[in-house]
């Protein structure tokens, strides 16, 4: 007698909810929800990054439970076949690659819709060579600039201090895509310290900054190897997973063959933003 | 330490970029960077090579450094680096090779 198994499926016929579909990253996610009040969370949670008529890349739909334990422990990501599987302590989700559609089962919170979410985008990213990163960023003439810095270093401060001319993307993750032979950097609703929501907008990026305060602005060309080194530690990553591994490695080691990255010493008093042109 | 014979560890995405090796796990995300003596190891860990014929073919002919004492720096290494899975050591050779390919950029 074969072993008895439990195939948890997502069907369109099953299924009598409705669905908001958030887009970032010119990433459409649909996410499908039977209880009204929440879904309105969702909305509120993503103004600006809705996108009813897109066609969804990926269809989630979320089971609300009972509150589950916090969110502070870490998060797990694994793939079982074509699945990937990914859980923390307010919840567990799953998504099929071939099949597009998952599910998510948490509590009528936000934070952890906003949690899958990233983690899926840097899946998704990592397949097509791009990735999150923990950055800020914004556009200036047309062109995106990406400021990254560990916590304390001026992500949010840079952010906060951009010009009147510049469009802030996001303070807290930027969202890198390739784009043929280049990358554009897309605004996200992911907010760090300035708890704003970027620009819906994208542009192709001109440059990274590795961010260091200092009394002087200035900025200083970085070699291959330590703009590698630097970005890694930036990237996020979630995945226990050495092909993933591999094609963000080989994602970052591309990017920085194809966009110049300086480290940039700044003032905290936005005469940075000088050099940004 | 008897013969030593090092591998490539398993769960890793490894990148050569100029003189140095960038070294990410795929366990823990824990990223590691090797200098140009380390990458000289690095490069050389096939499993089938012994550290002293690594030692001796690819450090000494490039530093000033007698063989023995560099054979003893590079034990203490590959040591630290298995504690950390990035390389496999053993005394005899290592046959079944599963590590990570030794990609330059």
């Amino acid at each position: 007698m074969p072993p008895a198994t439990l195939e948890r499926k997502t069907t369109e016929a099953g299924f009598t909810g409705s669905g908001v579909t958030v887009e970032i990253g010119g990433v459409p996610i649909e996410l499908r929800t039977t209880d009204e009040k929440f879904q309105r969370v969702i909305e509120d949670r993503y103004t600006g990054f809705l996108n009813p008529c897109a066609v969804p890349a990926l269809r989630f739909e979320i089971e609300l439970t009972e509150a589950r334990a916090g969110s502070d422990e870490d998060v797990s990501v694994h793939k079982q076949g074509e699945t990937w599987c990914m859980q923390r302590g307010d919840f567990r989700a799953e998504w099929n690659l071939k099949r597009r559609e998952g599910w998510i089962r948490q509590c009528a919170n936000p934070y952890s819709i906003d949690t899958v979410l990233r983690i899926t985008h840097s899946l998704l990213l990592a397949m097509e060579g791009g990735f999150q990163l923990h950055a800020s960023s914004a556009i200036r003439d047309g062109r995106a600039f990406v400021f990254a810095g560990v916590s304390g270093t001026g992500k949010t401060t840079t952010a906060r201090l951009a010009p009147k001319d510049a469009v802030v993307l996001t303070d807290e993750i930027s969202y890198v895509r390739r784009i043929g032979n280049g990358y554009r950097a897309y605004g996200t609703p992911f907010a760090g310290e300035l708890a704003k929501s970027g620009a819906n907008e994208s542009a192709p990026i001109k440059q990274v900054c590795l961010l260091k305060q200092s009394l002087e602005n200035r900025m200083r060309p970085v070699g291959q190897a330590e703009a590698t080194r630097t970005l890694m530690r930036h990237v996020l990553f979630f995945a226990r997973d050495k092909e993933l591994v591999e094609q963000v490695l080989d994602s970052v080691v591309r990017f920085i063959s194809r966009v110049e990255v300086v480290e940039m010493e700044f003032t905290r008093d936005g005469r940075g933003w000088e050099l940004i042109q | 330490m008897k013969q030593c014979y090092v591998a490539r560890g398993r769960a890793l995405a490894a990148r050569q970029l100029g003189e140095e090796v960038v070294i990410m796990s795929a366990t823990d995300s824990t990223l590691y960077n090797l200098n140009e003596v380390g990458t000289l190891i690095w490069q050389g860990a096939d499993g089938k090579t012994s550290l002293a014929r690594i030692v001796e073919e690819r450090i000494c002919p490039i530093y000033e450094v007698e063989a023995s004492e560099a054979l003893r720096d590079a034990e203490e290494f590959v040591k630290e680096l298995a504690k950390h899975g990035i390389l496999q050591v053993a005394e005899t050779p290592i046959l079944e090779l599963q590590g990570v390919a030794n990609k330059r950029s």
